[in-house]
Order: structure tokens, then sequence, then C-alpha cells
């Protein structure tokens, strides 16, 4: 298991690097941000001062070499715009995207695993298509105007939510977060749910296929002669074998919610990362966005490696295989 | 005492091709201890029969004829809920293939448990010791370690073992087992068929042995009844269908097994294939492949005749009744 975590851990170190090699060349491509940080009548002499204050002026090898080693220093620049460090920045914006994520994800699980192991155990009765059909509408409508219909309905007309900003916060651990508080969480509820509908119909139709394919196996025939109710067959028995996809999907997706929470967040005014990244892809504030892309790296490596570690919990094969390498 | 009279049970699947006959019009009883060898090809509806008891024929299939008499009640009527409540409680099931019939990701302690108390309100604890138990009667060593393991954990022959402890562990009236021993090597197959023997002796459980191997039946079994297309054609005691086999069908089967002094020579073997359910000959559904049919068998199928050995027969040609009358 250790030699498997270690194997795991130097991938994850090359991926950050080949990740590393890429945002940078490709943020390059896009524009020189000085063009946009000081007035278009400046001097010619101004300009280059400001490029050389930057570091602009230098080849561009240099200028990779020099991102690199403060990179591995914990060091991804300085905000053009803000002053601030771009890491800083950025978590200090991460903890209400994170919590946002964090509800969504747990949104789609509530919703879709029950929805779609029901489904699969009614698959060829109108109960299951209408579920699937139902899904369909979450794979197709766009985020932002699921987003402004949930307002719409449960802001404007029924007043029930809150519709945008983030509400009050509690400091948990140093990190002001709203999910702990009533306040906070019925901000939250909105933005989460839009999150959550895309991933939901993604559960569904999962559990739904894995659910339909449980079902056929001797070993749940044999749960059935055993005496076992129905219920605990489905959740117990079913449950358990399918949960493996799942949790693999969903691992990769609540990186991709994080990290590109963006619309959402922009429909609801969420104070996270996504508006942030919106904001300085508008102002070219390079550290910024560079900062972003190689956190969101960063927190998909990490992710990856938690569903690895999960996956021997929930299926103990992989557990005995880890176990003696 | 009778524990299971089966009579006239039907059950046709009901298949986009056409309505499949698999099991159509078998009728035996089984009495409490005595052993049922259910012998027949593949495809024979040995197993679709064994599965109608318990009523778990997966669709299309149903259930649409006949009794299944359990202790007093038909089975064939019974709601869902009260079958639920005889299954793995007075009549349990061992099926084929070991390494599919547990769950693979819950721990055998959990898959035990969950069986025990389906059916009565017990402490974890003491269904757990009724696990232990289980798991020794069986054979399975140091069982209280076992428990905690998952079935990946153990060999084919130790899953069905476990199968098996779990069949027993409500103390069933009936068990079903199909083919158990069929995935398993020789030497486990006759062990556990020993032990089998010695549990149902012990405990008085009846039993219903599906099987194609008629080694395994000659071993094991108190009756034997040898099916074909859907219908128990010869039913008898073992010793007297092994010995003088009365179906043309039952001595086709056993002329193809290999024995004894026949070093050299050719196998015998039945002509021809196992006929297609959906399309079944309109007579006798053996008289295309049997050496002994005439235009009777072709026209009318036969009815059951009582032999003088309590067996049934259906043939119209039936071996002791000596040459076919042209």
């Amino acid at each position: 298991m250790l030699v498997y975590l270690l194997r795991r851990i130097a991938q994850s170190v090359f991926v950050a690097l080949a990740m590393m090699v890429i945002v940078f060349f490709g943020i390059y491509m896009i524009g020189n941000p000085v063009d946009i940080l000081i007035s278009p009548d400046a001097t010619p002499r101004e300009i280059e001062e400001t490029m050389a204050r930057f570091g602009f002026d230098q080849p561009i090898h240099i200028q990779f070499f020099t991102f690199v080693g403060n990179a591995l220093q914990g060091d991804l620049g300085r905000s053009f715009v803000h002053g601030e460090s771009a890491v800083t920045l950025i978590l200090h914006y991460m903890p209400a995207t994170l919590e946002l994520a964090a509800l969504g994800l747990f949104f789609s699980i509530l919703i879709g695993v029950p929805l779609g192991v029901y489904a699969g155990y009614k698959s060829d009765r109108w109960q299951g298509r209408a579920i699937m059909t139902g899904s369909i509408f979450g794979f197709s409508l766009p985020n932002f105007w699921v987003g402004m219909l949930l307002i719409l309905i449960f802001a404007v007309e029924l007043r029930w939510l809150p519709s945008t900003g983030r509400g009050d916060t509690v400091e948990v651990l140093g990190i002001r977060l709203s999910i702990f508080s009533e306040n906070g969480l019925q901000y939250m509820i909105l933005p989460a749910l839009t999150l959550a509908l895309y991933k939901a119909s993604l559960v569904t139709r999962l559990a739904r296929a894995g659910t339909q394919e449980a079902l056929v196996q001797d070993y749940v025939k044999f749960a059935r002669a055993k005496g076992v109710s129905e219920t605990r067959i489905l959740f117990v028995h079913v449950l358990k074998n399918i949960m493996i996809p799942i949790v693999t999907v969903l691992g990769l997706e609540l990186g991709s919610m994080i990290a590109f929470a963006v619309v959402t967040e922009t429909v609801f005014a969420w104070p996270g990362m996504g508006k942030l990244l919106i904001d300085s892809i508008l102002t070219l504030d390079r550290p910024v966005i560079v900062a972003y892309l190689m956190m969101t790296v960063l927190i998909f490596i990490v992710i990856n490696l938690v569903v690895d570690i999960v996956y021997t919990i929930l299926d103990p094969r992989v557990r005995l295989t880890g176990g003696s390498t | 005492m009778t524990v299971l009279q089966v009579e006239g049970l039907q059950t046709h699947f009901f298949t986009d091709a056409g309505v499949v006959k698999a099991v159509d019009g078998v009728d035996f009883s089984l009495d409490e201890g005595e052993v049922l060898g259910l012998v027949g090809e593949s495809g024979s509806g040995k197993s679709v029969t064994g599965f109608s008891i318990l009523r778990l024929v997966d669709p299309p299939g149903r259930v649409v004829g006949g009794h299944i008499m359990f202790r007093g009640q038909d089975l064939a009527q019974l709601p869902e809920s009260e079958m639920r409540r005889l299954r793995g409680n007075r009549i349990a099931m061992i099926f084929q293939d070991p390494m599919m019939t547990l769950n693979p990701v819950l721990r055998i302690d959990t898959q035990m448990i969950e069986a025990v108390r389906a059916h009565e309100r017990v402490s974890a604890k003491a269904a757990r010791d009724r696990a232990i138990s289980a798991l020794a009667k069986v054979g399975i060593p140091s069982p209280a370690e076992r428990l905690g393991a998952y079935p990946h954990q153990f060999s084919g022959g130790m899953r069905q073992r476990v199968a098996i402890a779990i069949a027993l562990l409500n103390g069933p009236d009936l068990i079903v087992a199909d083919e158990p021993t069929t995935a398993l090597d020789v030497t486990i197959q006759s062990q556990i068929l020993a032990e089998v023997q010695d549990l149902a002796r012990d405990t008085g459980t009846a039993l219903i042995w599906i099987t194609h191997d008629l080694a395994v039946v000659a071993g094991l079994a108190d009756r034997v009844a040898v099916m074909y297309a859907g219908r128990i054609v010869e039913t008898g005691p073992t010793d007297a269908v092994l010995a003088g086999p009365d179906h043309p069908y039952s001595v086709g089967l056993l002329g193809s097994i290999p024995g004894h002094g026949q070093r050299g020579q050719r196998l015998a073997q039945i002509p021809g294939m196992a006929p297609n359910m959906a399309d079944l000959p309109p007579g006798c559904a053996f008289a295309p492949r049997c050496f002994r049919a005439d235009a009777r068998c072709r026209a009318e199928a036969p009815e059951i005749t009582v032999r003088g050995s309590g067996g049934r027969l259906r043939c119209h040609h039936p071996m002791s009744a000596g040459e076919v009358a042209t």
C-alpha cells in the first residue's frame, strides 16, 4: 500500500511539472499584460521600466526558470491588480468555492443515487423511464439558465431563499465558512443545487446502469433465496457494488466542480475562486490566472489520490492486492 | 411425512420468439429427509423447476400453472411477502457457481447474519454464533476467524461450503441444490456430497439435488427423476431406475457414461440435439431422437403410467415392455 502510494505521488509530481510548462507558455501566448496595466498614453520609457520591473524584458526561457524557481518555493507571483500574493488571493477565495462544491456534491449523491437505484430497479416500468427522461434535462439544460430559473422560482416568486451573495459566515479554524451558519446555508442552497443538477443526472445514469447490471447477478438471486428483503438487497448488496464507478466519476467531477464553478458563481454573485478567475482574465492578471490553474491541477491530483484510497475501502479485492505489494 | 408435493407445475417464458414451455407439467413429491435427484441435459428445465419452487424465476419467466404444496400451503398462490418469509428459512437454495453466489464486497459474517436476521429477531451475537456453528458443520476450519473474511479469500470449494452453511442456517425443511458441485473438482465434489448426505440425514431435511451427473445421483439420491424438454419422463427409486431404466432417454443417458470394461470402445451417445424449447414436436418430445419411436410417438404425447416399483413413466414403448410392435 505504501509503495503504491509513493508511486502515485511521484506520478503526481510529474503531472504538476508538465502542467507548469503548459500553463506558463499558454498564458504567455495570450498577450502582454503591460498593455492593460499602464495607461495607453505612457511613454516608451515608462513601458520599458514597467516591463523590467515585472521581468518581461527577459528572454522567455529565463522567465520560465524564474517562474519554476519561485513556484517551487510556493510563490506564484503577485497579482498585478491587487498587489497581493496570487496564492494568498486564491486561498482567500477558495473556501467559498470549496464549501459550495462540497454541498453540491452532497446534493448530487443525495438526489442521484436513490433515483438511479430506483430507476434501475424499475427499468422497464414507467417510473424508471420517467427518471431517465428527467435526467436528460439535467444534462442538457445550461447551468446559467438553471441558476436563473431557480432564482426566479425560489427567490422571486416563492421568496423562500435568498438569490445572491454569501450571507453570514462563521469562522472555523481560521477560515470563514457559510455552511455552518443557518443564514449562510440558505444562501448556499440555490447555487449548490445548480451545481449539483448536472452531476445528479450523471450519478442517476451511472447508478441505474450499475443497478441493472447488479440485479441479474447470482449474488442478488442468492440474497433473495436467503429471504433478504428487497430494500436491503438494493441498498446493501447492490449499492455497495455500484459505488465504485460512482466514486470514481464523482471524484473527477468534484475537481471540475471546484475548478469550473465559474458560471454558477457569476450567476449567484458568489465570491469564490471562479469569480476571481473571471475578473483576473478580464484584466489579464497573469499571476492569478497561473496560480488558479496550478491550484486546480493540485486539486485534481489530490482528489485522484483520495479516490484511489477510497477504492480500497469500497472494494476489498483491491485492498488485498494493494496490501501484498 | 410429505414435505413437498408438486403437481402439474408449468413455468413458461414469454419471449419475443414465442412462449417457451421450460417446465410443462411436472409432478413429484418429497418426504422428510428424502433426497431426490433431478437429472437431465442442459435446457431440460431442471433448474427452472428448482427456481419455480422458490418462486425465483427471472422474468420473462412465470409459474403459470400447477400447485407447489409445501407443508399444506400452495407456494404458487402465496403472496410475495409470505414467500420471502419462507425463502432461506423453511426452503433454502444452493446455486451452481460458488464464485458468483456470494456478494464480493460484503464480508461472510454480513452475508450470514443477514440470513438469520431476515427471519428471526435475534441479537447480532446470537446470529453470529449460529453462523459459526453452521460453518463448523460444513467443515470450514477456524470458522470464527473466517467469518471476517471476504469471499475472494476463499477457494471455490470453500465458497460452496459457505453457501451450504448459509442454506443450513435456519434449519430448513427443504433444500434445493442446483448443480452445486458441477463447478468444483472431483475430490472436493465427493467431500461435499458426503457432507451434505450426512447433514440431510441428521437434520431430516429433504433435498432436491439438480444435476446432469448420474454418478452423483447414484451415490446420493433416494429417488431419481429424469427430465426431458420440461417434463419428467421417468421417475423411481434410484437403484431401480439406474439398474433397469424404462425410458429410452434414461437408457441413452446411462449409456453415455464412461464405465469399466469399455476401454477402446466408442461411448454410446444419444443422436441428435436437445429440442428447441420454443418449437417442440407435437408428440413425444424425445421421438425425433428415439430409436424406438413410431408414428404414434410422433403424433401423441405419452401420458404418465405408474410402474410396479412405484416409479412413473412417460413413454409409449418402455424398455421393459419388450420389442416394439410394428
